[in-house]
């Protein structure tokens, strides 16, 4: 049996979708608006000012079909044990080519005012957060997502677990694409921590477009940890958009080590005062990989911090790409913004872009922006010589100390120390090479 | 706040002192642009072939052009064919052969404008290009600058007494394709300064241009041109002015400086455009391309300090294609009443140890948005290229904008790249100190903007800096943060 959708290789997404339509499937209007802007804007190109050094020109060359029914041969829950996360103790929800897997996902029994469950046929206020976005891939997922998790925590609950997200890509043809949409609400007061991961099992050109909408509410306190780890061919399109209530506490870390290209766009807007949010990531890309984070904090409130960490450490012919933008509104005085890129450059054919933008319409803020490209400190490997290490431990540990910046930002005891030993292989595998 | 927001209202209404007419009898061109209008001008100057073909090919060339919109202002779309492309004092006769028969009235407007033209100029010890509107009217001390091989001139006056040097670099580094506006530029110039400084000369004295507005409905389109041969060096001081009218006026230059191997060129302008009134109304739009190369061992060094138009689009860039070549942008930028501001630099690494830096300092009042967007490229090649930015902003008043749009794109691992910027008002405990010191408020807030404005006003040359600090306390009259 076929598990993909039956057309024509030469079809387009949209000619796909015509034909749904044409053999009467009901279709909610979030899916006809998101068909009708992608129609309207189709793909971005390096012309397009926030996709200036993200080209996107192979995905599109694919065939990108969307995978329409489920994958019947599944990983069997021995093999999950061994991915990242695994292991966790947590709720799991398990997602193959962006279908829910019931057999492999296991929730306990959570409180009364949690729901954690898959989409299914779930509408709630879709879109109601990512409307505003002119991102193409978001109109591609309007249309086309197929399922994904729902997270509601009750007015003062929280997550007596972690949830673990995991979504994996199983196709075993190149272009096959998973339209994955996640619909997250924390009720005011409430507390939890979301893990969200992808993987891929096979080695074809797949594409994974995954939309994630947040609201965390008054006094509300949530930790996403958001790791990405696809085949080296794979295509990995992100986009978050969350609206943060008064007093609430936010924490996104994203670890892109994965993917042929990958792209995180983050739309964070603080709509009441006294908001506290930290986005964090780390990117480790080699060989020919592309990784980019495009954001946007939209201070809309008086009193509110944000802070922004992201290292790269970039190797062989890969490329990093950073754009944060922090814009403070009018009247969003005594804004508190933090914003840092560093990137560290391995081998003579990795580039890096970074775009550090401020955009500031109130007087009484304190902004500050920085970014750095470079080498290790030669000072700091001088240093750890005079201390006796030989300079190539020395550039280990300052490697390490890199990487180790950010994850050790996420307060997960559990997912931080897998993290950090599994990067830490990661740094010490490259090192082995060398 | 409310007395800070009337203190502000105040500092808004400040008056623009240069904004005055002289009634002088003009000769314009009459509005619309197209291959009339370049043959007039290039008829007008009595220029070769080749130019006018150069000209006909901008022209061509821009006629496929969009006028570009991501720069961070906002202004309504300009109607090219409503402008005059050229406007000269009337000559009588021959025109003047010296400046002493130049047109008192001009001189009168250069006077009023404390341009030193004549006798004072001797003192003063700079030469000086004075251009009005489309034309240049005089270049003081000449001669001196002729015994020490130095050409100073204007550059309608170059294409006819040097025409190898003008044909051999103008467009080198700035070429009629490069953007709308300096195409634009290239189809229609009219005037500007040329500078060429010969092989191991150090030029003599400090080299000035003054570009006035008067007429109305005019565009000025100046190009300016400095070589500077082997080991030469050239300090270069650029200032201009309008009248205070109601209309948009537009002001599109282009300068293009060459730095041979081992020279230096430094480069400054205290630019002082009409900036409109405070609901925005009139005021030049400055949409000014300038860009440098360095060869080998070269420098160039950018000041700018830019207090006046409406609207500011412009970002003085270096290209450091030698190895060891050094680029320099010093930029304070002061938008208040309704100004907008889009200004930064680009720094191109190509050769080897090569270093830039650059300082912005970025001051918003009023309803001004003011914004710093650069560009650090490092090619391949460029290996040990060394980069330090930093951008602040300082914000009077809560109706302001302060923005940052830096772009870094590396290609070496040996690169090392800095980039900081912050953002901050004046403190209510810096002021506070200075009151119980006895100092007045006003003159607190002058001392901290000068203050913040230090790393840049260091870099002009004397008398520039006074009169940059002068230009700034009188544009932060009222001021009280």
């Amino acid at each position: 049996m076929s598990n993909v959708a039956t057309t024509d290789p030469a079809t387009t997404p949209v000619e796909a979708f015509v034909q749904l339509e044409q053999n009467g499937v009901e279709l909610m209007p979030l899916r006809k608006a998101g068909l009708a802007r992608f129609s309207e804007t189709g793909y971005p190109t390096l012309r397009d000012e926030d996709w200036r050094f993200t080209n996107v020109k192979p995905l599109t060359e694919l065939p990108f079909r969307p995978v329409t029914s489920p994958f019947d041969q599944t990983p069997g829950l021995e093999q999950l044990g061994e991915v990242t996360f695994g292991c966790l103790d947590a709720d799991r929800l398990v997602f193959v080519d962006g279908h829910f897997k019931a057999d492999l996902s296991q929730i306990a029994d959570q409180s009364s005012g949690v729901t954690v469950s898959n989409l299914a046929h779930f509408e709630g206020e879709l879109g109601s957060l990512s409307g505003g976005d002119d991102n193409p891939f978001v109109a591609l997922n309007d249309a086309f997502f197929t399922d994904g998790a729902v997270i509601q925590i009750g007015d003062g609950q929280h997550l007596a677990k972690p949830v673990h997200l995991l979504f994996v890509t199983m196709a075993g043809e190149d272009g096959e694409a998973a339209h994955v949409r996640n619909w997250i609400v924390a009720g005011a007061n409430s507390h939890g921590t979301i893990i969200e991961s992808h993987l891929s099992l096979g080695q074809a050109a797949t594409v994974t477009n995954v939309v994630t909408e947040t609201r965390v509410g008054n006094g509300a306190n949530v930790e996403h940890v958001k790791f990405q780890d696809q085949s080296a061919k794979a295509f990995h399109l992100a986009s978050l958009h969350s609206e943060l209530g008064r007093d609430a506490r936010y924490a996104f870390h994203s670890i892109a080590l994965g993917a042929r290209l990958s792209r995180n766009n983050l739309r964070l807007r603080l709509a009441q005062p006294g908001t506290e949010c930290v986005l964090n990531g780390l990117y480790m890309t080699r060989g020919q990989q592309l990784a980019d984070h495009h954001m946007i904090v939209d201070h809309a409130a008086p009193h509110c911090d944000s802070h922004e960490y992201f290292n790269g450490l970039l190797d062989d012919q890969s490329r990093g790409v950073f754009h944060g933008r922090i814009l403070v509104q009018p009247g969003a005085q005594k804004t508190n913004a933090k914003q840092t890129n560093k990137n560290l450059l391995l081998s003579d054919d990795a580039t890096a872009n970074t775009k550090p933008q401020l955009e500031i319409y109130a007087d009484d803020v304190k902004c500050t922006h920085g970014a750095t490209v470079g080498e290790l400190d030669a000072d700091a490997v001088f240093y750890l010589r005079t201390r006796g290490l030989d300079a190539c431990t020395a550039r280990r540990m300052l490697m390490h100390g890199f990487a180790g910046e950010i994850v050790e930002r996420i307060r997960h005891d559990a997912a931080r120390e897998e993290l950090d030993a599994l990067v830490w292989n990661r740094l010490e595998a490259k090192h082995q090479l060398d | 706040m409310r007395a800070d927001t009337d203190t502000i209202d105040e500092f808004v209404a400040s008056d623009y002192k240069y904004g005055f007419v002289t009634d002088i009898e003009s000769e314009s061109l009459k509005p619309g642009l197209g291959e009339e209008a370049v043959r007039f001008i290039s008829a007008k100057k009595n220029e070769p072939e080749w130019l006018l073909e150069w000209r006909m090919k901008a022209l061509r060339h821009w006629e496929k052009l969009e006028c570009p919109t991501w720069p961070h202002v906002k202004y309504p779309p300009i109607d090219f064919q409503a402008i005059s492309y050229y406007s000269a004092p009337k000559k009588k006769g021959d025109g003047p052969k010296s400046l002493d028969e130049v047109d008192p009235k001009l001189l009168e407007t250069y006077e009023k404008l404390g341009v030193p033209l004549h006798e004072r100029a001797r003192l003063a010890g700079v030469a000086v290009d004075a251009v009005f509107d489309s034309e240049s009217i005089g270049t003081t001390f000449k001669e001196d600058l002729a015994k020490a091989g130095v050409v100073f001139c204007s550059i309608s006056e170059a294409v006819q007494e040097h025409p190898e040097l003008v044909r051999k670099y103008l467009g080198t580094v700035v070429p009629y394709t490069d953007n709308f506006y300096a195409t634009l530029n290239s189809a229609v110039f009219s005037d500007g300064s040329f500078v060429y400084i010969p092989k191991g000369t150090r030029c003599p004295m400090e080299l000035s241009t003054y570009f006035r507005i008067n007429a109305a409905n005019t565009g000025q389109f100046e190009r300016t041109l400095i070589v500077a041969e082997e080991g030469s060096h050239v300090s270069y001081l650029e200032g201009c002015t309008a009248p205070m009218r109601d209309e948009n006026q537009l002001h599109a230059a282009v300068v293009e400086l060459v730095a041979l191997d081992n020279a230096d060129i430094k480069y400054s302008t205290v630019q002082n455009w009409y900036p409109g009134d405070e609901e925005g109304r009139g005021g030049i739009y400055n949409f000014v391309t300038k860009r440098g190369i360095c060869r080998t061992n070269a420098k160039i060094s950018w000041t700018q300090v830019e207090t006046g138009s409406a609207i500011t689009w412009k970002y003085p860039s270096v290209i450091l294609q030698g190895d060891n070549s050094v680029g320099e942008f010093y930029s304070v930028a002061l938008t208040n009443k309704a100004q907008q501001a889009d200004t930064g630099t680009k720094m191109v690494h190509l050769g080897k140890h090569t270093r830039s830096t650059i300082v912005s300092k970025g001051i918003s009042a009023g309803r001004g948005q003011n914004s710093y967007r650069g560009l650090v490229q490092v090619g391949k090649k460029a290996a040990n290229a060394r980069n330090y930015s930093q951008c602040d902003s300082l914000l009077i008043g809560d109706r302001c904008g302060a923005h940052t749009f830096p772009y870094i794109e590396v290609k070496n691992t040996t690169a090392n790249i800095e980039h900081e910027a912050t953002t901050s008002k004046i403190g209510e405990d810096q002021i506070f100190y200075c009151n119980q010191r006895g100092l007045e408020t006003q003159d607190a807030v002058n001392m901290i903007v000068n203050g913040f404005c230090k790393e840049v006003f260091r870099e002009l040359p004397m008398e520039f800096a006074v009169e940059a600090q002068k230009l700034l306390d009188v544009s932060l009259e009222g001021s009280v943060g």
